[in-house]
């Protein structure tokens, strides 16, 4: 079997999808060989994306002797680090002669990112979205149309990220031929968890230089959101080698894969899904639309039953209250998704703790002043 | 004669069904267990498996409605799910008592050919597939190959796939297996098209629609089918 993390990954997908996903692990190796195509990300993201970005260490934030960092992912080009895979997958996708695009979102972030790619290459862009989540973010909708995307709402099911990934899934089966489709996050059948990973893998990267450049030393912890969980896998790839360094990933108690799921099969992949004892998959419940998913990546399922990294939830109010502390003590509007992180890093037993804020809050606006 | 596979969700009324479903002539059975986030189902088999699902359609109440159903029947019953099921039940305790309550072979919608080569069960290819999948399934199939007529979900279409003449062709230089066509084969005209291309069809959201209308209705519309696959 292919793309393996421990007992976790496959390919769990109609047959009709292996010849693309084989084009696709081709494709992805041919141009992981080419230099052409690091060179041309690195360029982009200096030039289009605002690559690097800043490691800020917020100091009215903590409420005690803790010193925490930020990796300020919210500061990329369309407001979260879901562009850095989008920008990859898009360069990947006309490697392939793909001229539609197509994408599931959840909060949004990815399919604004999607989007985005797609006005800058000409590409046609259609993005399924959860209509609840379509009502949670309903600026990033407006945002999406305006970048020229058609977004389709779903309205199957829980009317979220599940339900948009699943139809996403059936339009890329039904259109296989002409279409490429760019999944937002660390899920799905091989090889896109290891697509994605590599793709986000520059948070980690930067992160890691900038703490030894800045401050002489690697964190105690790095400290990340986990819904499918490409942010945290991004960021943890920058440090899975230093064995002194925490990983510390942040579920919603809601929608806590990791913390209470069991090992079933999601989207293309087994992994650790909040399912029932038939298999069945379970509904997530969380504030933010960018955590309110069943599933998350093989890879993190792996790293939690290896130990090499621990995954810890916090509730909607804590959530919500670190929200309003980031903005009140540092000028910054995280995203609920990152606000998980930050709500966990205040309590978390650890000196020194850098946190991926991935995401900017604007979207959350509305939900945040309607609690 | 060509053959004709009926599809069936699992519920209360399944023995019934399956039994009109034979009646009309009807050579297989299959029957659905339902899945929360099937990828390869249309809107029809897709509100089906919800609505079995609400109705407590779990793993072991599909179990027995395949017992009751075996009893009921003598055709072949053919199990068709997603790998979910099979992880938290357990692919081999699944395989085997399934065996024990009748089923004669097992679909799984979400299973390529080369995850879990141990578990025996009827393998899809489609026209996407390559010769060399083509003859990797066939080789590990069970009994007969399901050709996937569309690169697409189930459900009806206005037209026979194109896509299916080219599938089969290429099917039959690989194999000698039987080949059964399904996926957007809806009416008794599309039946008999994909039956000239195939040693069979399969019909499914078609079936599904007219088993909403009680037994009579569907044993009238597989007759139909039959009729026309003679």
């Amino acid at each position: 079997m292919d793309g393996l993390y421990g007992p976790y990954g496959g390919r769990y997908v109609p047959e009709t999808l292996i010849p693309a996903l084989d084009d696709l692990e081709h494709g992805f190796e041919a141009a992981r060989a080419d230099p052409s195509f690091a060179a041309e990300l690195e360029e982009l993201g200096a030039r289009y994306v605002g690559r690097p970005t800043p490691l800020y260490e917020a100091k009215r934030f903590p409420i005690d002797e803790r010193r925490i960092l930020l990796k300020r992912e919210d500061l990329c080009h369309t407001g979260a680090h879901k562009i850095n895979n989008a920008l990859g997958q898009a360069v990947l996708a006309m490697r392939l002669g793909k001229k539609r695009i197509v994408a599931e979102t959840g909060a949004g972030q990815h399919g604004v990112a999607a989007a985005t790619v797609c006005a800058r290459w000409g590409l046609e862009c259609t993005v399924y979205m959860g209509s609840e989540d379509m009502r949670r973010q309903w600026p990033n909708v407006e945002r999406m149309r305006l970048l020229g995307a058609e977004v389709r709402a779903v309205e199957l099911g829980t009317r979220t990220l599940k339900e948009a990934t699943s139809e996403a899934i059936r339009d890329w089966i039904t259109n296989v031929d002409t279409t490429y489709y760019l999944i937002g996050s660390c899920v799905g059948p091989h090889p896109y968890p290891a697509i994605v990973r590599e793709l986000q893998s520059v948070i980690g990267r930067e992160a890691r230089e900038q703490s030894l450049e800045a401050l002489g030393r690697l964190p105690d912890a790095v400290v990340a959101c986990v819904g499918g969980g490409s942010n945290a896998i991004g960021l943890f790839a920058g440090f899975i080698d230093d064995e002194d360094v925490r990983l510390v990933g942040v579920e919603a108690a809601g929608a806590a894969s990791l913390g209470s799921g069991r090992a079933a099969i999601l989207h293309g992949a087994r992994s650790s899904v909040l399912a029932d004892e038939d298999g069945q998959i379970a509904d997530a419940h969380s504030i933010s639309a960018g955590l309110d998913y069943p599933g998350v990546g093989p890879e993190h399922a792996h790293l939690r039953d290896t130990g090499r990294a621990e995954y810890v939830t916090a509730t909607d109010d804590e959530a919500l209250a670190a929200f309003r502390r980031l903005a009140a003590t540092e000028g910054i509007l995280p995203a609920l998704e990152p606000a998980h992180a930050l709500a966990r890093a205040l309590d978390l037993d650890a000196e020194l703790i850098l946190v991926g804020l991935s995401g900017r809050g604007d979207k959350d606006l509305a939900e945040v002043l309607a609690q | 004669m060509k053959k004709l596979v009926i599809y069936l969700m699992s519920g209360h009324e399944t023995p019934e069904l399956a039994a009109a479903a034979e009646a009309g002539g009807a050579d297989i059975v299959e029957l659905g267990f339902p899945f929360s986030d099937p990828l390869a189902d249309g809107p029809v088999v897709r509100v089906a498996a919800e609505k079995a699902l609400a109705a407590g359609m779990r793993t072991a109440a599909c179990l027995e409605c395949l017992r009751t159903t075996r009893e009921r029947v003598s055709l072949p019953l053919v199990p068709m799910t997603y790998s979910s099921l099979l992880e938290a039940y357990g692919w081999e305790r699944f395989a085997a008592d399934a065996r024990a309550s009748g089923a004669d072979s097992l679909i799984v919608a979400d299973l390529p050919v080369d995850e879990r080569p141990e578990l025996r069960r009827v393998q899809l290819v489609a026209p996407t597939s390559t010769d060399e999948r083509i003859s990797l399934a066939a080789d590990r199939t069970d009994g007969w190959l399901y050709l996937v007529t569309v690169a697409g979900t189930t459900g009806a279409r206005a037209e026979l796939s194109p896509a299916l003449a080219p599938l089969a062709e290429r099917t039959r230089r690989l194999t000698d297996v039987p080949l059964y066509a399904g996926f957007g084969v809806s009416t008794p005209e599309q039946a008999a098209a994909a039956a000239a291309l195939a040693d069979g069809v399969v019909v499914g959201s078609a079936a599904l629609l007219a088993a909403e209308d009680g037994t009579a209705s569907l044993e009238r519309f597989v007759a139909q089918l039959r009729a026309v696959l003679a």
